[in-house]
């Protein structure tokens, strides 16, 4: 039998105030502290494809998170989907980190549990949406970045996703190691089952402070500000249209305007 | 300050965080595996054996025991577990507690390692199925008295008798079937296929509908020497078996109770009548907040126990005070909800006559109201009052 390369993989999660909760304001950030937290629901996604790639080319999975010491617990649920080991950075001179900080703070974590063939990212975190963290992480470690991805196939050394476009998609190849970011909807998370969850507590989690990662505080000094927060623009009343036959037309031509079909 | 309408307490927050993940595969689960379809099984009258092995597989059978291919968790979690399956469906609870507090928890218990390697990994898996024979046409709450009989042939033993109402009895790869001996009450393992042993399903049950109940029927059922449970005699080992079930129950419960409570809070706020919301009246808050209570109270009854059987000092008499209270409790909450959804609530569009009429069996099974309120009665006052010679 052909021995493959086993695929060395970093996901990077984060911890998130519950977002089926409702949402409250601390200043103008979002209050964390004693708020519900999880695993943000969109990084499972990054962590089933890493881990569907584990299955497929043998190797690890190791998360990466940074956050406030109950981050520990989004760390965990990773691992009790089975991801292999976490890393959490946690300090004080974090808190309140916009998303380049993150990104700087990832690449370090990164660089220093690495080598790593492929790093993955959802595309947004469930709590900010800035959206840009995965690919400031991608500059930062200076790997290729293959971002929006809704279907993935690794290989030898490589790697090959459907990129979402507003039209359809792209279909992109890139030498590993590389950086992917996620959609929701790439594939179906797994349950963390009660036995993954049990030998969850036994992984290994190495947690590390800025100091650790040879970083101070002034390299992670926050130079983006919130200046005004508004309310989201209400939702408009749908169309509602009667059914006098033409109903399967009428849906078919929205959803071709709407570029979906 | 945000509010919570269901965990008004922030119970959630007592929780750890192992025992949150369980809670939230178990909820998930149920949401993606059981509420999709079980209108349609209730109706239909059937329990869904296909899902069993996706039950197995998540770590729910046999959860809090160890080995054996189970995942060895806490008992709170156990019943954590227990209240997310009832929000679901008390079928589905049933099966579980079945199939690990009576099933696999005895071959754990009180099996011999061959016993225990044979059954428990498939068990497990969801692979296998169990049931768990106690009562008898003429004997229900009066276990103690039963009739069923297994003679020493040789080696051999013959088994005899009728047990009845029994959950996964036509389901069940292997029944856990108590009998009068020589040597006092007994345990044996008793394959599907063994000669003389026969079941019969119980139909037209309104209540329960989406969990199989059959009668067991033994006419000279010869059993090898191996299938008797060697490691416990009398009526300590199926009690003890019924110890564990009732506690997954008190958890339970409240499951089916908070989906009760959930639809009705939710219909009230949407349902017009005399140019307002129903739950713009003082009578249906009066009602919604009394279930509220209820809801909160018997949730921190289940944690506390829960908390207590880690610990390993609970009591069969803690696990009768938490079944009988939360039970009777979520019942009423059931009941309550159903006038709150008027005519919407006795139909299975909603889930709520569903629960109503499966909690009817929750009281009945595992020891009724009556028959816990006795023994809380014997343990505060220090006087039996079961009658006969109980
Ligand atoms: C859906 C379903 C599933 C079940 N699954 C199983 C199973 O898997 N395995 C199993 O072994 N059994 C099972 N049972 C049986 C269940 O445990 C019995 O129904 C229960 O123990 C009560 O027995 P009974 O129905 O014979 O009622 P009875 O014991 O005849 O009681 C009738 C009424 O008399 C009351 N009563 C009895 N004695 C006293 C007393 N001393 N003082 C005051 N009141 C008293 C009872 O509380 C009750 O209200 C199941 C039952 C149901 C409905």
């Amino acid at each position: 039998m052909e021995r493959k390369k086993a695929l060395n993989i970093a996901v990077c999660v984060k911890h998130i105030p519950d977002p089926n909760l409702p949402g409250e304001l601390d200043g103008q950030r979002l209050k964390r502290a004693g708020v519900q937290g999880v695993l943000d629901p969109g990084d499972e996604f990054g962590v089933e494809a890493g881990l569907q790639l584990k299955e497929a080319h043998g190797g690890e999975v190791t998360l990466i998170s940074m956050g406030p010491a109950v981050a520990l617990e989004a760390v965990r649920r990773g691992l009790s989907m089975g991801a292999d080991k976490g890393v959490l950075v946690s300090d004080d001179a974090l808190a309140g980190a916009d998303a380049l900080t993150t990104a700087r703070v990832l690449a370090a974590a990164i660089a220093k549990a690495g080598p790593f063939d492929l790093v993955i990212a959802g595309v947004e975190s469930t709590d900010g949406y800035t959206g840009t963290m995965p690919s400031s992480l991608a500059e930062f470690l200076g790997l290729p970045q293959l971002t929006f991805v809704k279907s993935l196939e690794g290989a030898e050394g490589s790697i090959r996703v459907n990129r979402q476009t507003v039209e359809g998609y792209h279909v992109v190849e890139s030498p590993l190691p590389a950086l992917i970011s996620v959609t929701a909807g790439v594939n179906e998370p797994r349950y963390a089952s009660f036995k993954g969850i049990m030998a969850a507590k036994k992984k290994p989690v190495e947690q590390w402070s800025l100091a650790d990662l040879e970083l101070s505080s002034d390299d992670v000094t926050v130079n983006q500000s919130v200046t005004n927060i508004g309310k989201a623009e209400e939702r408009q009343a749908g169309e509602v249209v009667e059914d006098d036959g033409s109903g399967a037309a009428r849906i078919a031509d929205f959803l071709k305007e709407a570029k979906v079909i | 300050m945000s509010v919570d309408p269901v965990d008004f307490l922030g119970i959630d927050r007592l929780l750890t965080n192992e025992e949150r993940m369980i809670r939230d595969t178990a909820r998930k689960f149920v949401r993606d595996r059981i509420l999709p379809g079980i209108e349609k099984w209730f109706e239909a009258g059937e329990f869904p054996l296909e899902i069993a092995p996706e039950i197995g597989e998540l770590g729910l059978l046999g959860m809090h025991l160890e080995g054996y291919g189970c995942a060895g968790t806490n008992a709170t979690s156990y019943g954590l577990a227990c209240l997310e399956l009832e929000a679901g469906d008390s079928g589905f609870r049933s099966f579980v507690s079945v199939q690990g507090s009576l099933v696999m928890f005895p071959i754990h218990a009180y099996g011999s390692d061959e016993q225990k390697q044979q059954w428990l990994p498939r068990m497990a898996a969801g692979e296998a199925i169990g049931c768990f024979g106690l009562t008898e046409p003429d004997r229900g709450s009066d276990p103690a008295n039963m009739r069923t009989t297994a003679r020493r042939d040789g080696d051999d033993w013959i088994l005899n008798g009728n047990k009845m109402w029994i959950t996964n009895g036509s389901i069940a790869d292997v029944a856990i079937v108590w009998a009068q001996t020589d040597e006092g009450v007994r345990g044996f393992l008793v394959p599907k296929g063994t000669k003389g042993f026969t079941t019969r399903d119980i139909h037209r049950k309104l209540s329960l509908r989406a969990s199989v109940t059959s009668e067991l029927i033994f006419d000279d059922a010869r059993l090898p020497g191996d299938a008797l449970l060697p490691g416990v005699q009398g009526m300590r080992g199926p009690l003890s078996c019924l110890t564990e079930a009732r506690f997954g129950i008190i958890f339970g419960a409240m499951g089916a109770a908070r989906a009760c409570y959930e639809c009705a809070l939710e219909y009230s706020k949407t349902r017009e009548q005399f140019g307002q919301p129903i739950g713009a009246f003082q009578l249906t808050q009066e009602k919604l907040v009394n279930m509220l209570l209820e809801l909160n109270k018997g949730s921190l009854l289940a944690l506390h126990l829960g908390r207590i059987k880690d610990e390993g000092l609970i009591t069969p008499q803690h696990v009768s005070l938490g079944k009988l209270n939360n039970v009777r409790e979520a019942l009423a909450i059931a009941r309550e909800a159903r006038t709150i959804l008027g005519a919407n609530g006795i139909t299975l569009e909603y889930p709520v006559i569903r629960h109503s009429n499966n909690l009817e069996s929750v009281l009945t099974y595992e020891g009724t109201s009556e028959i816990h309120t006795l023994i809380l009665g014997q343990a505060i006052t220090g006087l039996p009052a079961f009658g006969g010679n109980a």
